[in-house]
């Protein structure tokens, strides 16, 4: 379990994130959602340690993780963000190699080839191996980056805006895969999303933030109704049920 | 892989080639007088170009850059400040002009003083974007040159003629002890810069993977920008500024290679450097017969290769 407590960040005066209180429950995908410039990403890049918090702790399984080493902390969480600019030429192996990082520091045992076989073919990039990265669609990529958070094997993985840029068919793919790293693998999955009916289908508990503050926090349940979105999004999203699942039918209220 | 090893062995065999044709061309015996000082400039040559190969890449990895060339950060301006300094001060007759030694621990001490104050300067300010030590880097280098510039016009002509001598490097009087020197700390650098070989690939991939991945970012990134400064300081105060070299022997071996791996693209500019300067002063030496000195060979084939880098980034982008 991640528990983090009191967590702020400020840029200047502003507090971007405000003494955020949340509790990320093991093995299942909780969803961050809210509106642009609630501070989704900036929470998540906090508790992944890619910014330092101003304020509050972080506890991964009961360690305060700024004692952590660097190693130690990659060894367990994982952080996707969602641009990932490089000025290397890599294939797909190579990239997803890096994944093995932590564990091997570049070289690879065979037990490493064998997690980056494996998250190649969870996603399915096996038989485009050897292709470069800057040769892919935009999904392609996002797959590889993907995989290579997977061959890192990590208890916690964090992914911010995995779903950007991508289609309706790649998005689907991808959310489908995150489910079972949950369900097969027993992973925990935080995940920043915009569309909040991927949020409903797939996550277990969602977190709202609006402003830099927790506006709501439960089960998927209890969060997709239209009470509480309206006070998320201050929007009024009546929601239909289809298939088993709760779709919010937000665009043209 | 096997490829890039090939390479990589055709390289040393040129390196070896060169370095053996500048050591025994046109010899005619003298091994006791030519030989020896002839070994102590390849050696020179051999020093600085591999300092300038390493430090250039790592530079280049860690702004993300590879345009750019460890010069920016201002220490080649700081040595040829200091060099006008001396003699604007002290007179072009001053133990610290004349005496080789002398000039080159003070050279090499102010550098890296100047280096490590630059970045604790900037690193204590908080957490600021590479970008902005780099600009910082390009004004105090601007206000170094400007001073430089008008102390000499203030100096004597004939002092200054003492001054200009410094500021192209030169390979044609190297100090034997000098090289030694410069062979101690440059070897020290590469032993302690060869641990972080590994961490420098992920650090290619950028920031936020690099931290995912377990690498410390910020720590390393710190002990490389003083391990290249180190490396430049040390090949400046021993042969003259010529750290632009850098940049083409850091992008051929990117082209040459078409791998991420620090290791193989290190040792590749590494050969290439030597390849260059101990070909090119041979050029210099057999068929210029000393009409022209390398750094201008260097200067002018490196800005034409310049202007083909920034086209070529431009056209990419």
């Amino acid at each position: 379990m991640i528990q983090v407590r009191n967590l702020s960040k400020f840029y200047g005066k502003k507090a971007v994130v405000e003494k955020v209180s949340v509790d990320i429950h093991p093995q299942k995908i909780t969803s961050f959602i809210g509106p642009n410039g609630a501070g989704k990403s900036t929470l998540l890049s906090m508790v992944s340690r890619l910014i330092d918090a101003d304020t509050g702790e972080v506890m991964l399984d009961q360690d305060d993780v700024r004692g952590m080493k660097s190693n130690e902390f990659a060894k367990r969480v994982s952080i996707l963000k969602q641009s990932n600019f490089m000025n290397v030429r890599l294939t797909i192996r190579e990239l997803v190699s890096f994944g093995r990082f932590p564990h091997s520091r570049g070289h690879l045992t065979e037990e490493d080839e064998k997690h980056v076989d494996q998250a190649m073919e969870y996603m399915d990039l096996l038989d485009m191996e050897d292709r470069y990265l800057d040769e892919l669609s935009g999904g392609q990529r996002q797959r590889a980056f993907i995989a290579m958070v997977i061959a890192q094997d990590t208890d916690y993985i964090l992914l911010d805006e995995p779903l950007n840029n991508l289609d309706m068919k790649h998005s689907v793919q991808i959310m489908k895969i995150l489910r079972r790293l949950v369900d097969d693998l027993g992973k925990t999955v935080v995940i920043v999303l915009h569309d909040i009916n991927f949020a409903s289908v797939y996550s277990d508990r969602i977190v709202a933030l609006k402003d830099g503050k927790v506006v709501r926090d439960g089960t998927t349940d209890e969060i997709i109704n239209s009470e509480a979105l309206k006070e998320i999004y201050d929007m009024d999203i009546p929601i239909k049920r289809m298939n088993n699942c709760n779709i919010c039918v937000y665009f043209n209220s | 892989m096997r490829k890039n090893r090939t390479r990589l062995i055709v390289l040393i065999v040129l390196a070896i080639v060169s370095c053996a044709l500048y050591l025994f061309y046109e010899l005619n015996g003298s091994y006791d007088y030519a030989l020896p000082r002839r070994a102590v400039k390849v050696a020179a040559m051999a020093l600085t170009g591999i300092a300038i190969a390493y430090s250039t890449v790592i530079f280049q990895t860690i702004t993300h850059n590879r345009i750019l060339t460890p010069s920016i950060m201002g220490l080649d301006s700081l040595y040829i400040l200091l060099q006008t300094l001396f003699v604007f001060f002290l007179g072009s007759m001053h133990v610290t002009v004349v005496n080789q030694h002398v000039n080159f621990v003070l050279s090499v001490i102010s550098m890296i003083v100047f280096a490590l104050l630059l970045y604790k300067f900037l690193f204590q300010a908080g957490k600021r974007p590479i970008y902005f030590l780099l600009l910082v880097g390009i004004i105090v280098g601007t206000f170094f040159s400007s001073i430089t510039t008008f102390l000499q016009v203030l100096i004597d002509p004939n002092e200054f003629l003492r001054v200009q001598d410094k500021m192209f490097a030169s390979f044609n009087n190297i100090n034997g002890d000098l090289v030694w020197w410069a062979f101690g700390i440059i070897a020290i650098a590469l032993i302690i810069g060869w641990r972080y070989m590994e961490e420098l690939d992920v650090l290619s991939l950028g920031r936020d993977v690099a931290i995912n991945l377990g690498v410390p970012y910020d720590a390393i990134v710190k002990r490389m920008l003083i391990l290249s400064s180190v490396l430049i300081a040390v090949s400046t105060a021993l042969v003259g500024p010529i750290t632009f070299f850098g940049l083409i022997v850091a992008n051929l071996s990117y082209q040459y290679f078409n791998t991420y791996k620090h290791k193989i693209l290190i040792t590749g500019a590494a050969f290439m450097s030597i390849i260059a300067l101990v070909g090119g002063q041979w050029i210099v030496e057999r068929v210029f017969s000393f009409s022209t000195t390398l750094s201008v060979i260097i200067n002018f084939v490196g800005g034409i290769y310049f202007i083909y880098l920034l086209l070529k980034e431009s056209r990419s982008a």
